[in-house]
């Protein structure tokens, strides 16, 4: 599904990803893990499209196509997603309004017609179940006022309604109680089937005791210096990041 | 702004203006120019009465004296007045008896604006004055109205049929001494809407006028006079267009409201002049006096503005707060892109006791546009226990654009308690990036971000307006945020 070749990646002229190889299948859950600044956040942003990131060198493949040559609403259209560390607040833009819109746009872009009003309604109500989200948060604006743990489930609920192909979790545990954190984990768990993949972004392994990774890759000053099973993820959680950085002298 | 949101913008910048047509028809003119005879003439061919014409002339006289005003915050080469028509009429009698005689071409003209004056087709519930250039063309649903009691017709009929309601408001809140551009308009206005409410009625339909200039070199001069008797409801609606011309257009009209004891009126307003083109040429120039009077106790007068069009705005609705508990309310979203220019705001005076104002004004400027807020809030000496809440935000797109603030306070009564908030933002790229990551483009994440800031305006509009007042946002917004 997402092939990552020989990705390079600066931010106002700094290289912070340095060659970054990585293949995603269809029905897998790939956890990226590292240190603070080694570039996690950089990886999903750049495949979601931030413009500001520059793109040096390598591809990313999804389904065939160079997702770096699309446009930020064409790859969600194609299927990507991104739930954001920060998410971002629209005053006065309702939660329905906008995901009615972007439905609607994805819908369109795969020649649909464009959804039936009630049967949205009805939709979005049952998806709002998966995170446990009060109704009273799709009439208000998208993030205005939430909680920490309202916008990230709120990140969750648009997920569970556009249905992506593929879903990266940016940092989706930070902030959350333990709590919150089950119930977004389920939300995740409910929405994978054997056709999309995920990619988890998260500093702890706390979050994949709840959503079991396939592989656990290791991203450290801009490379992935080591993969694994989840088992990797208990190591790390064990040892702590000093190990890693210990053990690449080399990066 | 990265560069691909620039050009999006200037791409929705450009987009056509799509009422600029200019509809063939056959009209009856004065020759360019003002005197008293031109006004004589035009009252003549308006078969006015004698009260009428000394009004007119008296104005006149009075507007000779005056010089055109600049103090807003819009530059504009000088207007010569005796180069403008003040008469323009389609040839055929406006005189119908039946909607069914309306020429057709007007007909077409209306329909193509998307103004139906067919009563059957007509969504139920609102009733249509169409003024064409000078002259009402037609008036729908008025058998129905006059069946309760109340008069919706146009302004030269309210002359002839209603004189004595007409003599004993016009110029009542706006009088002819008022500023230059309502001097002139009591001078040569040529028709516009008239409305009375009779006590204890609420109007159960939306009247609206819709004001089509035509005619090249003519000015539009409309009045609307709307009076709501003692208990009585009206909700208005009001909206224009022009065809796209390369010379500038004068469009000066008076719009005087009345309310009575416990009387309501909620007057409404979408603007979409043709505001000239990308590079400021033509466009219409909308001086515009506009002004309510809360003359009965806990009477309530709330103007709702949407402002996208013409070159130059200057307008500030305005309510005199006479009666004790009576309310005042302004809602505005002005927008100007390219080099579209905006002095818009209200007043609010407050002379009875308790009374209350609530302004909330959204400006957004785009392009290389300028957009002012000018309010005035004052508090007489009398009127104890006087409220006011203002709230100005202004929202840039692009960074060629200004937004200003021009509060004015006075307050002359210690128990007042007026309130002013103001911001000013942009829209954040992370909010533009947010939106097209759920797969949606700049253009409409624009039209999204600004419809949202905008909520608190639209809220207030009749619903059927309220959709077409974000549709036009969205056009006139394709090519402004920052």
């Amino acid at each position: 599904m997402l092939e990552i070749k020989n990705l390079h990646v600066k931010v106002e002229g700094k290289e912070i990803l340095k060659g970054i190889n990585l293949t995603v299948n269809a029905g897998e859950v790939h956890a990226i893990m590292g240190p603070n600044g080694s570039g996690k956040s950089t990886l999903a942003q750049t495949l979601a499209g931030k413009t500001e990131y520059e793109v040096t060198n390598g591809e990313a493949l999804f389904e065939g196509k160079n997702l770096l040559d699309l446009s930020p609403e064409v790859r969600a259209r194609e299927g990507v997603f991104l739930a954001f560390q920060y998410p971002i607040e629209l005053p006065g833009v309702s939660n329905t309004n906008l995901l009615k819109t972007a439905l609607n746009e994805i819908r369109k872009y795969r020649g649909l017609e464009a959804i039936d009003t009630m049967e949205f309604l009805s939709m979005i109500k049952s998806k709002m179940k998966l995170v446990e989200l009060e109704q009273s948060l799709l009439s208000r604006a998208v993030n205005e006022g939430f909680s920490g743990g309202e916008k990230k489930r709120n990140e969750i609920f648009q997920m569970a309604v556009l249905e992506p192909k593929l879903a990266i979790l940016d940092e989706t545990d930070s902030g959350l109680d333990i709590d919150a954190l089950r119930i977004v984990a389920n939300g995740v768990n409910k929405l994978k089937t054997k056709d999309n993949a995920t990619i988890v972004v998260t500093h702890y392994q706390r979050l994949l005791d709840y959503i079991i990774p396939d592989f656990v890759h290791v991203l450290y000053k801009g490379k992935i210096v080591m993969s694994g099973g989840k088992e990797l993820a208990l190591e790390l959680e064990d040892k702590g990041y000093d190990w890693v950085k210990e053990d690449i002298p080399q990066v | 702004m990265s560069s691909t949101e620039v050009s999006t913008i200037e791409e929705l910048a450009n987009k056509e203006y799509k009422f600029g047509f200019v509809t063939d028809i056959e009209a009856e003119s004065l020759p360019i120019g003002l005197n008293e005879e031109t006004i004589k003439k035009l009252s003549s061919i308006k078969g006015e009465p004698e009260f009428m014409l000394e009004w007119r002339l008296k104005a006149y006289r009075h507007w000779l004296t005056l010089t055109e005003p600049h103090w807003a915050n819009v530059h504009y080469p000088k207007i010569n007045y005796q180069a403008i028509s003040y008469y323009s009429a389609p040839k055929k009698k406006p005189q119908l008896n039946s909607l069914d005689e309306l020429d057709p071409e007007l007909r077409k003209t209306f329909e193509k604006l998307g103004i139906s004056l067919d009563e059957q087709k007509r969504l139920s519930g609102v009733a249509v004055d169409a003024v064409f250039d000078s002259v009402s063309v037609a008036t729908t649903f008025r058998e129905k109205l006059s069946e309760l009691g109340i008069i919706f017709c146009s302004f030269s009929e309210a002359v002839k049929n209603h004189p004595d309601l007409v003599k004993k408001y016009l110029g009542s809140v706006v009088p002819h001494t008022d500023n230059f551009f309502a001097s002139l308009n009591s001078a040569v206005f040529s028709d516009g809407s008239f409305v009375y409410i009779p006590k204890g009625v609420r109007c159960p339909m939306e009247l609206s006028t819709y004001f089509r200039m035509n005619a090249a070199n003519t000015g539009q001069f409309e009045r609307t006079l709307i009076i709501a008797d003692e208990g009585a409801y009206v909700s208005y609606l009001e909206g224009c267009t022009a065809p796209q011309r390369d010379e500038n257009q004068l469009h000066a009209a008076v719009v005087e409201l009345i309310a009575l004891d416990n009387a309501q009126i909620k007057y409404s307003t979408v603007q979409n002049w043709y505001a000239g083109d990308k590079d400021g040429k033509g466009g219409i120039y909308n001086f515009v006096t506009k002004r309510g009077a809360c003359r009965g106790v806990n009477s309530k007068i709330s103007w709702t503005q949407v402002e996208t069009g013409s070159a130059i705005t200057w307008k500030y609705p305005s309510c005199i707060l006479q009666g004790d508990n009576s309310i005042g309310e302004f809602y505005s979203v002005a927008v100007t892109n390219n080099l579209q220019q905006a002095d818009t705001g209200t007043k609010m005076i407050h002379l009875g006791r308790n009374t209350r104002s609530t302004i909330i004004s959204k400006g957004i400027s785009a392009g290389r546009s300028n957009n002012s807020y000018r309010g005035q809030v004052k508090v007489a000496r009398r009127a104890e226990n006087a409220r006011n809440f203002s709230q100005c935000d202004s929202l840039l797109l692009g960074d060629k654009c200004g937004a200003h603030t021009f509060p004015y306070l006075e307050i002359n009564n210690p128990s007042a308690q007026v309130e002013h908030e103001a911001t000013t933002s942009k829209i954040g790229e992370d909010q533009i990036f947010y939106l097209n990551q759920r797969g949606i483009s700049t253009e409409d994440a624009i039209g999204l971000i600004v419809n949202g800031y905008c909520k608190e305006v639209f809220k207030e509009l009749p619903m059927e307006f309220a959709v077409e007042a974000q549709k036009l946002l969205s056009i006139s917004l394709e090519g402004s945020v920052g």
